[in-house]
């Protein structure tokens, strides 16, 4: 274990997390511990059916329970004068917007919707109330599957669009593509569905709300990972309340995987409650509310065929995606399916021709949104399974058509056809690194040894790039949308020489307060104990735009990388000025700075903080004080890239899969702390694990969620995975000052199709050319069988 | 209608009037302030809540207030006596938790089932944590853990 102490070598070092004595001592407040006094109890009636007029709602006997405080509707909220909507933050050309409001107007549209408002004194009268409210329903036909959601005669989720579609968005270049099929050797062509998944942070989702209807000031604590986007979306579109009267608090948040961005009704009714109440209310969502409400990820129905040629060099990518938007537009929901996936076609390949078509499709179901990847999963998984369909019907080894369509090395920065320009790689070396640690050469007369004994074993490569740390603020803006992807910070070095770092992302579980506290250690020089740091909290924090997108180590760290160089640039003048020396003639070493070759008589920066604060000798011009902001807006996304491989054994005769190994080789730059990172590779890895094997949302013809508690629905569990072997290529960032990329949602990204890869791989005997996840041991066996 | 109970818990006693249908989660965190425990479902899946009843890992909110009767309760908070127990120790030292939200249960869990098991292997580990979801470790590090709190345990 590297020593938790100063300076310049703590960045890239294992540091056990600062985080933790909180919260393995059960001191740590998540949003549900907080208790303020006076506070009442919200509950919310959601709607049983995925499709209904609702003609009356009668709550009479809910009001006249003991202890219940109110019951509201939707008029009631249209009656207090808040606009009352959830809005969507990304726009389409020509999408269809209908309207959100934060509870059903007239017509539910998934089970789940939100129908009626319980406050009550306590949490058990809030619940025991919800079953005292009687809606009068009348139940219309709904539908869950986003393709059959497009065909005529379809149940319409929204009157203003037809056939249910939100959008129709395209990418890349037909006409080029389809003259690259016309000229193609060989052709490679699959149907691909990519599973619905619940997101299943283990904190559900609350609220604690506080309206002080004195000073008109709201406090909101809540389940976020992204305080300022909600403060702005709480006061535009949900409350009316100024932005400068709302203070968004993340208090410590269990998990969030995407599902924490976005802006739901349920967050915006709690603070409306306040409002109405005068009191502090809390909401806390049970876990079957979780599976109704929380936006769930992926569901998309895709065909993909590959072109090539006759030495198996790719030609032309066509792709024709229909990507569930669920029953309305979530926060950041027309991105996932488009600039998030479309762009991602290119895979590592030198691609010449990409036609990429989406529809955004809406169905009677909760609405989906970013989701661990967003995109960049759904991208991964049509274009490694096309890969590997290519390498079957040309009778190349996978690895071998991989590396004969790398993009090459000296080949960066390469201009894909689907908009995205990839600054620095070296798929090649990542891909040989994993090969020869999984043993790929032995493994494949192993597998044939086994066959003939009836063991069918699999290998599945999975060569995945994405593009993260999101992102330049006017190219998301071009796209689309209605937020910038900036990242700020501040660095204050207090009189003591003490640190204290305010950044705008908010953290997780991702451990932030040790790595920022790590970058600033090596900047600024000053021990690692000596640096706080603070974030999840609008009413400190100028702005920002949280974390999600594997965006905090590129932009929160790169801001935070910058306000650190400010603050020695400053502190450069004063020394100089208390040396007497020019500035241009001072070393800055472990936090010291000195005139070259005179290393005797220094100023350290605590030094200099003091002389900073008391302003009695200060440089003419030199405002008091040591600290910087930075706003930082990266130049490009960044581009993580590497090799998974997965092994499995398949028993033939009951269906079961086996993953016996694991492999990972990433790379993510530079590497802040090697022991956060291989964490959250090791997450990732098994979520994706849980798409392919184990994890899907079920709706039934008639939109009803069966899968909706975690009795149905397969969160796996330790004994579902096996332990995870991790290695890395260092590629650095060549555009932001840490040379890092993003870690978050590498895993998930690459996992999937390794390990779907390598059952078919195992079931390439019986001819099975491929098998939808989850795969289960049921689909296994009928692949098998039929 | 309250019906009255005596317990002890992390090694106070307790005496509480409790509604019939007051869950043990409930009574620790809203009653006694004890938010250490946490819960994370409904359907006795997740192991947030797991807490020690007479020394055995069970699932609090599957547990009413009123049949914990007499019983003697040990919460995460109760767990460091003076200095870290070796399971949260090894839970720190390798990375066994990201947002901490599973781990008060897991640590939980993770005690009863090195009292039971001392020295269990990898798979005797995975199995006995069934019990136990953690959505951000991939279990890899919690599993690296138990094994480090067996070791010092042992030693």
């Amino acid at each position: 274990m590297a020593g938790e102490s100063n300076g310049a070598g703590v960045f890239g070092s294992s540091i056990r997390r600062r985080e933790d004595p909180e919260l393995i001592t059960g001191r740590a407040k998540y949003t549900d511990d907080l208790q303020l006094p006076n506070t009442a109890y919200c509950t919310i009636l959601r709607s049983d059916y995925a499709h209904a007029k609702i003609n009356s709602i009668d709550a009479s006997e809910a009001e006249a329970l003991d202890g219940v405080i109110a019951v509201y509707t939707a008029s009631d909220i249209a009656d207090s004068g808040v606009p009352g909507g959830i809005p969507v933050g990304w726009l389409l050309p020509d999408m269809k917007i209908p309207e959100h409001f934060m509870l059903a107007k007239d017509t539910t549209r998934y089970v789940g919707d939100g129908v009626a408002i319980v406050v009550a004194e306590d949490q058990y009268t809030a619940h025991d109330a919800l079953d005292l409210i009687y809606v009068d329903y009348d139940p219309r036909d709904g539908i869950a599957d986003p393709k059959k959601a497009t065909e005529s005669g379809a149940p319409l989720v929204h009157d203003e669009a037809p056939n249910n579609i939100a959008f129709d968005w395209e990418i890349g270049d037909k006409e080029m593509t389809d003259a690259a099929f016309a000229n193609a050797a060989h052709v490679a062509s699959l149907d691909i569905v990519n599973n619905r998944l619940i997101p299943n942070a283990m904190e559900p989702r609350a609220a604690l709300a506080d309206y002080n209807n004195i000073t008109g000031e709201l406090t909101l604590y809540m389940t976020t990972q992204n305080p300022h986007i909600h403060r702005l979306l709480m006061s535009l579109a949900s409350l009316g309340l100024p932005e400068h009267k709302i203070r968004v608090i993340a208090p410590e948040v269990g998990g969030g995987f995407g599902s924490k961005i976005h802006h739901y009704a349920d967050e915006a009714i709690a603070a409306w409650a306040s409002m109405q109440t005068g009191r502090p209310v809390k909401w806390t969502a049970t876990r079957t509310e979780t599976y109704l409400t929380d936006a769930h990820g992926r569901d998309h129905v895709t065909h993909a065929e590959m072109a090539m040629d006759e030495n198996g060099r790719f030609t032309g990518l066509r792709v024709d995606t229909y990507a569930a938007m669920g029953a309305y537009l979530s926060t950041f929901a027309p991105a996932v399916p488009t600039y998030l996936y479309g762009t991602l076609m290119s895979g590592e390949y030198d691609l010449p021709a990409i036609y990429c078509h989406v529809y955004g499709v809406f169905t009677h179901t909760v609405p989906v949104d970013a989701y661990r990847g967003a995109g960049r999963p759904e991208a991964t998984f049509v274009v490694e399974r096309i890969v590997d369909e290519a390498a079957r019907v040309s009778g190349i080894d996978p690895a071998e058509i991989r590396r004969r369509n790398f993009v090459a090395p000296d080949n960066f920065p390469y201009q894909t056809q689907v908009a995205l320009a990839y600054d620095s790689g070296n798929y090649e070396g990542a891909l040989d690194k994993a090969l020869a640690e999984i043993g790929y050469d032995d493994f494949r007369s192993e597998q044939a040894a086994a066959r003939e004994q009836g063991k069918y074993l699999g290998i599945g490569l999975s060569t995945y790039i994405e593009a993260c740390g999101l992102a330049p603020s006017a190219v998301v803006g071009s796209l689309g949308a209605q937020a910038g992807q900036w990242e700020s910070a501040v660095v204050r070095v207090h009189a003591t020489g003490k640190v204290t770092v305010y950044s705008g992302c908010s953290g997780h579980g991702q451990g932030h307060e040790t790595t920022f506290a790590q970058i600033v250690a090596s900047a600024l020089g000053v021990p690692y104990e000596d640096i706080d740091v603070i974030e999840g909290d609008s009413g400190v924090m100028p702005h920002g735009w949280g974390t999600y997108g594997s965006r905090s180590a590129a932009t929160g760290g790169s801001a935070i990388a910058s306000a650190a160089e400010k603050v020695v640039d400053k502190a450069r003048t004063i020394a100089a000025h208390l040396l007497e020396a020019a500035e241009e003639d001072l070393e800055f070493e472990n936090g010291n700075f000195f005139v070259k070759g005179s290393p005797d008589q220094t100023q350290s920066l605590p030094d200099v903080a003091l002389q900073a604060y008391l302003a009695h000798n200060l440089p003419k011009g030199i405002e008091p004080a040591l600290e910087a902001t930075s706003f930082y807006d990266p130049e490009n996304f960044v581009f993580p890239f590497g090799t998974h491989i997965a092994v499995v054994e398949v028993c033939a005769d009951t269906g079961h899969v086996e993953l016996q190994r694991y492999l990972a080789v990433d790379d993510v730059g530079n590497v802040i702390n090697p022991m956060i990172v291989d964490g959250q590779v090791h997450g990732g890895i098994a979520q994706g694990v849980g798409q392919s094997l184990y994890e899907t949302a079920v709706y039934d013809e008639g939109a009803n969620l069966l899968s909706g508690t975690m009795l149905d629905y397969a969160v796996p569990k330790a004994h579902f995975l096996p332990s995870f072997e991790t290695d890395r290529t260092v590629t650095p960032c060549p555009h932001n000052p840490l040379g890092v990329k993003g870690v978050g949602e590498a895993g998930t990204i690459a996992s999937p199709a390794a390990v779907v890869n390598a059952v078919v791989d195992a079931l390439s005997p019986f001819g099975v050319a491929h098998i939808d996840m989850p795969v289960t041991s049921e689909k296994v066996w009928n692949a098998i069988n039929n | 209608m309250g019906i009255s109970i005596e317990l002890e818990v992390n090694g106070a006693s307790v005496s509480k009037e409790v509604e019939p249908r007051l869950l043990l989660a409930h009574l620790l965190r809203e009653e006694l302030g004890l938010t250490g425990t946490k819960i994370g479902c409904d359907t006795s899946q997740c192991g947030s809540c797991t807490i020690l009843l007479d020394g055995q890992a069970v699932k609090s909110c599957t547990v009413l207030a009123v049949q914990a009767d007499g019983g003697e309760i040990t919460t995460i908070e109760g767990l460091a006596n003076g200095e870290y127990h070796p399971v949260q120790q090894a839970f720190w030292d390798n990375h066994g938790l990201q947002c901490g939200f599973c781990t008060p249960g897991m640590i939980i869990s993770c005690v009863d089932l090195l009292g039971t098991n001392p020295q269990p292997s990898e798979d005797e580990i995975r199995h006995g944590l069934e019990g136990n979801l953690c959505r951000c470790t991939g279990y890899h590090n919690i599993v690296r853990a138990v094994q480090d709190a067996a070791e010092t345990m042992n030693g």
